[in-house]
């Protein structure tokens, strides 16, 4: 069962093999079992999870089930749950216990489908590691003295080590394409607009976009199916017609054009990552692909334009943080200043200081339009190298991380070092372009590779049916860690 | 040295919608603290901000109403500071595109009879976000915060430094207190903050053309604090300067009670607020068919309303416009109305009233008082529109001033008044009883008719002729001497026998009349 | 450009956010460092490129004007730091 897809799940739950309480029991004892080794859930609530359970047992009951109703489904802690400590990494929200639910979660709950917990994350989501998290890093389960990735490096591995069917994440510049890779699963980033963003807490608002993490591409595409619609809260999710993520999923690959950005393939993806993104590609001809070198000329200064438009962006939208309202207070202050100076130095962390130190500076008298309004500029040229692109072909392979899991503690003290590990997926994020990862076999001591796809913009159904006729002659999606 | 003061104001205006700006919480004045504060309002961590469509259409009434550009799309930019009653850490406003640009104000400054006609150019008009409310005083060591306030829509209008006085301020500030109550995107209500003034004084020698350094006086709340925060300030420059001093660029309260300002903070402290656009709104774009949907409901404006009270005739009206208008190519007199005015105004060609200047500024200072005294002329007729004029004005505004009361609660509607002036003009009582009746519907509150006063205390003026012959005749004969003095050149009899006249009719007679009578019957 | 100790103690002090000398130096080091990367954007002429805010060229929706909210200031106020009266209180602010 831990295996099963969420289309057999769904099928054992309406031909009650299987009530939603004894599934949900399952994944909660195997949380239990597992979460103090792995550290991928910040809050686990049993009896809030198991009355979503017996809600779900009813619906299903009386005949009015979706796909998803009464799987249990884990929800990284950036997305407001109401009633539960959200805590989005965070000393400074080590004691939100959020008033509302976020639009995600709403959708999740109006479905039915069983919150089993909150996912740890990089603070604020700023991380490529999960070891900003005030609540610890998480492990890799294919091999725990490695980073799961980040910031969804919670969610990554509860469905890597089989402890949530399905989970969901955020992606700001990578945040569910790469800790997905380094946890051998599958996610996508949609086209921005697509997912709402009221109550998930924002990093950097032009950027951010959530998105399902799952064990295949089919899984995603129900995932999908929950998590896209438009929100009248959130002034920039797109009013589209309601799509079928699963529509396309078995139509042949015959003449797919698949683009490799000549700018991808260089020395800084390391050997393993490149047999394997190599290997997948072989995979894609065979099943009718064909493939095109294309160029992406801009996409060199996406780790520089990034590292000044989503600090400028998070270190505006990280100051309502000021122990006011809710959140961290220091204990300690002379006057209303020291009590936000100190509130705000205790309560952050230090990557979440630098990034709101450099979005601050950025913003400042005197340099905005050197690096705000000039970085908005090349923005716009990624985004055109990408329109360009998509004029000689109809999907962008590559690899998702220029490495496989590197080692905790690793990079943790050489943020620089750390940016570059996202040099693949932030692009997307700048051109508000859909972005997958899924598995595509191991690297060296068998750990996972990501293969990355980026589609033109709303052309999810699409790439989920590029990884799922993968998926369905590959079977690296399928392989589970060995979990202790 | 001769000093010009070269004044500037920032006006907050609350604009009256029913949610806020962002959210859809309650604008309600005076509900129990943070009742009205929904998430969006407190800054919760996820929320987003959604724009309120009929706070941008009152920015757009008010752009067209002071002949501003709507700009086709404008932006939303976060201003960036930490403040207690500032919940996201940032205010949402406009910065580089904001949705009005440019437009002029005409005021008439200077007391009356001296007064002067200027036109005050605006430099902007932008939308944006009130803050909450801090408490400083009902707590001891604590500041207590109140966020009903915050996400009230805000529409900040800028000047130009176009002001030479304090006085020309206040008129400024009046003139636009009363405008955004006309076009009814703003209560004005002053005492709940409807309507903030900051100022922007600085001084220069009489002749100079560049501009001195500035300073900002902050947060003012009433037209009499502005007057005195502007001559203090002013006053203080000139003693500065004069005594050997510089004046430092600053942002400055205006402490009321002990009437100067004081500095708080100085140009080296000066707020980074790091400006950009805010990345949870889009681009707002406002179109040309919006822009003219609303240009089409838009009330006539006071400048021409009091244009059209003035006038003796279209063509005359036509003039006038065209003179406060700028001059425009179209010279049919009924186009130029129709270009000029908007749609409300081509139905009210035929009702002009050749007041004077006075009287039509008087009568167009609200859009209250000057629906009343258009009420008032509809009943009794435009041929005594001056009669109208000069009760609405002389009577029913001089009374409510003196009580200190608004229109809107005028304890005398329309339809009373016209009532009572219908009475003079068919020479049922004089203009004399007539007030006396004003006075009596004034207290009485219970919107008693004219006709009641005059029927229940009997005021009817005599006005028959054989009335008025036979208590001349009585009067004759009981005081013959008089008649020959009279008759033998002692003119002054005259008077005798009119007062006569009018004990006898207990001062209904109509005077006119009765002097008419009594010359005709005297020669005889 | 190059950032000195002093604009990292402006910054700090404009995002309210307390640091002490020894952190202020260590970050000016990881700053300079970050800052080494971004200024690889000088390099490119941009001066015929507009700037791009935003990923979708959408336009801002409108709501209307309507009320949907109601008090809620109990279920609010019961995770802040301060509160009384319905209040949220700080230390006093002196203007």
């Amino acid at each position: 069962m831990l295996n099963s897809s969420l289309k057999q799940l769904s099928a054992l739950l309406a031909q009650k093999e299987i009530s939603s309480v004894e599934l949900t029991c399952e994944f909660l004892k195997r949380i239990k079992a597992l979460n103090p080794n792995y550290n991928a859930f910040i809050t686990i609530n049993e009896e809030m999870s198991l009355a979503q359970a017996r809600n779900a047992d009813a619906i299903i009951a009386s005949g009015d089930a979706h796909p998803l109703t009464g799987i249990p489904i884990a929800q990284k802690d950036i997305f407001c749950t109401k009633g539960w400590l959200t805590t989005c990494g965070s000393k400074m929200l080590s004691n939100f216990i959020s008033p509302y639910d976020a639009g995600v979660i709403e959708h999740f709950n109006k479905i039915g489908a069983v919150n089993i917990g909150k996912t740890n994350m990089d603070e604020f989501a700023m991380g490529s590691s999960n070891e900003t998290s005030f609540y610890g890093p998480v492990k890799n389960p294919w091999n725990i003295a490695t980073v799961p990735g980040g910031s969804s490096g919670g969610s990554a591995c509860a469905v890597a080590a089989r402890m949530a069917p399905a989970a969901t994440g955020t992606d700001t510049g990578g945040s569910i394409r790469q800790p997905a890779a380094l946890c051998g699963v599958s996610g996508i980033k949609p086209t921005y607009g697509l997912v709402s963003r009221y109550g998930m807490i924002a990093f950097a608002s032009s950027l951010d976009q959530g998105g399902p993490i799952a064990k295949s591409a089919a899984d995603l595409a129900l995932m999908l199916n929950v998590m896209v619609g438009f929100d009248p809260r959130d002034s920039t999710t797109l009013q589209r017609e309601k799509e079928d993520y699963t529509h396309d999923l078995g139509k042949p690959l015959d003449g797919l054009r698949i683009g490799l950005p000549r700018e991808y393939f260089v020395k800084e993806m390391s050997d393993d990552v490149a047999r394997a993104v190599e290997a997948a590609i072989t995979e894609y001809r065979k099943l009718g692909a064909k493939t095109v070198e294309i160029s992406l000329p801009n996409t060199k200064l996406s780790i520089p334009v990034y590292y000044v438009l989503a600090p400028a962006e998070a270190s505006s939208n990280l100051s309502r943080f000021d122990g006011v309202r809710y959140g961290y207070r220091a204990p300690k202050y002379t006057d209303l200043n020291d009590m936000y100076q100190k509130s705000r130095a205790q309560g952050f962390g230090a990557e979440v200081k630098r990034r709101i130190l450099i979005g601050t500076y950025v913003l400042s008298h005197g340099y905005y339009d050197a690096y705000y309004i000039q970085a908005q500029k090349l923005r716009r040229l990624i985004a055109q190298d990408f329109i360009e692109a998509f004029k000689q072909c109809d999907i962008i392979m590559g690899p998702t991380s220029p490495t496989t899991a590197f080692s905790l503690g690793e990079k943790s003290n050489d943020p620089l070092r750390m940016y570059l590990s996202d040099a693949y997926t932030i692009a997307t994020n700048l051109a508000g372009l859909p972005g997958m990862s899924i598995p595509a076999g191991f690297g060296n001591e068998g750990k996972p590779v990501g293969l990355h796809i980026i589609g033109n913009y709303f052309s999810e159904a699409q790439m989920l049916n590029v990884a799922y006729q993968y998926q369905q002659v590959m079977d690296w999606h399928a392989q589970m860690p060995f979990t202790q | 040295m001769q000093w010009e003061i070269v004044v500037g104001l920032e006006v907050h205006t609350q604009l009256s919608t029913k949610s806020k700006i962002f959210s859809g919480a309650s604008t309600i004045f005076g509900a129990l603290p943070n009742a009205q504060a929904c998430l969006i309002d407190i800054g919760f961590p996820g929320v987003l901000p959604v724009l309120n469509r009929d706070a941008v259409e009152r920015a757009i009434k008010f752009g067209l109403a002071v002949g501003a550009t709507i700009n086709p799309v404008s932006i939303f930019a976060r201003k960036n500071y930490f403040y207690p009653d500032l919940p996201k850490g940032y205010q949402i406003s406009q910065y580089e595109l904001p949705v009005v640009q440019g437009g002029s104000i005409k005021i008439q400054a200077g007391h009356y009879g001296s007064e002067h006609n200027k036109n005050i150019r605006l430099t902007r008009a932008h939308l944006e976000e009130d803050a909450g409310k801090s408490l400083h005083e009902d707590f001891d060591s604590v500041t207590g915060i109140d966020f009903n306030r915050a996400g009230t829509p805000l529409l900040e209008i800028v000047s130009e430094p176009d002001m030479r006085s304090s006085s020309e301020a206040i008129a400024f500030a009046k003139t636009l207190h009363s405008l955004v109550r006309w076009i009814g995107i703003c209560d004005g209500n002053m005492q709940e903050g409807s309507f903030r003034c900051d100022a922007n004084v600085s001084i220069r020698r009489l002749g100079e053309n560049t501009l001195g350094t500035r300073r900002e006086i902050k947060n003012l709340n009433s037209f009499r604090f502005l007057q005195q925060a502007i001559d203090y300030e002013a006053q203080w420059q000139i003693d500065t300067l004069e005594s050997g001093g510089k004046i430092q660029q600053a942002t400055v309260l205006f402490d009321s009670s002990k009437r100067e300002t004081r500095v708080m903070r100085n140009k080296e402290n000066a707020q980074d607020y790091r400006y950009f656009p805010d990345p949870d709104l889009l681009p707002l774009e406002i179109s040309q068919k919006w822009i003219e949907q609303i240009n089409n409901s838009m009330p006539e404006l006071p400048m021409q309303r009091s244009c059209r009270f003035m006038a003796h005739d279209t063509t005359s009206y036509a003039d006038a416009l065209r003179e406060q208008f700028g001059t425009k190519p179209e010279t049919n007199p009924d186009i130029l109305i129709k270009q000029s005015c908007h749609m409300a105004t081509v139905n009210d060609i035929h009702k002009i009233y050749a007041l004077s200047a006075y009287d039509a500024a008087m009568l167009t200072a609200d859009i209250t008082t000057a629906d009343y005294f258009e009420e008032v002329v509809k009943i009794v007729g435009n041929t005594h529109a001056k009669l109208c004029a000069n009760w609405v004005v002389g009577e029913i505004i001089t009374r409510l001033n003196q009580e200190s009361k608004i229109i809107v609660v005028s304890l005398i509607s329309a339809q009373q008044l016209a009532g009572l002036l219908l009475r003079i003009v068919d020479g049922t009582i004089s203009g004399k009883t007539a007030k006396d009746v004003l006075n009596d519907m004034w207290n009485s509150m219970d919107g008693v008719t004219a006709d009641a006063i005059i029927e229940t205390k009997n005021l009817k003026q005599v006005s028959s002729k054989e009335e008025i012959e036979r208590i001349i005749d009585e009067i004759f004969f009981t005081n013959p001497r008089q008649v020959s003095d009279y008759r033998n050149g002692k003119v002054k009899a005259f008077n005798f026998f009119f007062g006569q006249v009018m004990k006898a009719t207990t001062g209904k007679a109509n005077p006119a009349q009765v002097k008419k009578i009594l010359a005709e019957k005297l020669i005889a | 450009m190059s950032l000195s100790l002093d604009d990292v103690k402006r910054v700090a002090n404009l995002a309210r956010i307390e640091v002490g000398e020894d952190e202020a130096r260590a970050t000016l080091a990881q700053l300079t460092g970050i800052f080494s990367l971004i200024e690889q954007m000088q390099a490119v002429d941009t001066s015929a490129i507009k700037p791009m805010s935003h990923p979708q060229d959408a336009v801002q929706r409108l709501r209307d004007d309507v009320v949907t909210e109601t008090d809620q200031h109990k279920l609010f106020q019961s995770i802040a730091p301060q509160v009384e009266a319905r209040f949220y209180l700080v230390p006093k602010v002196i203007e």
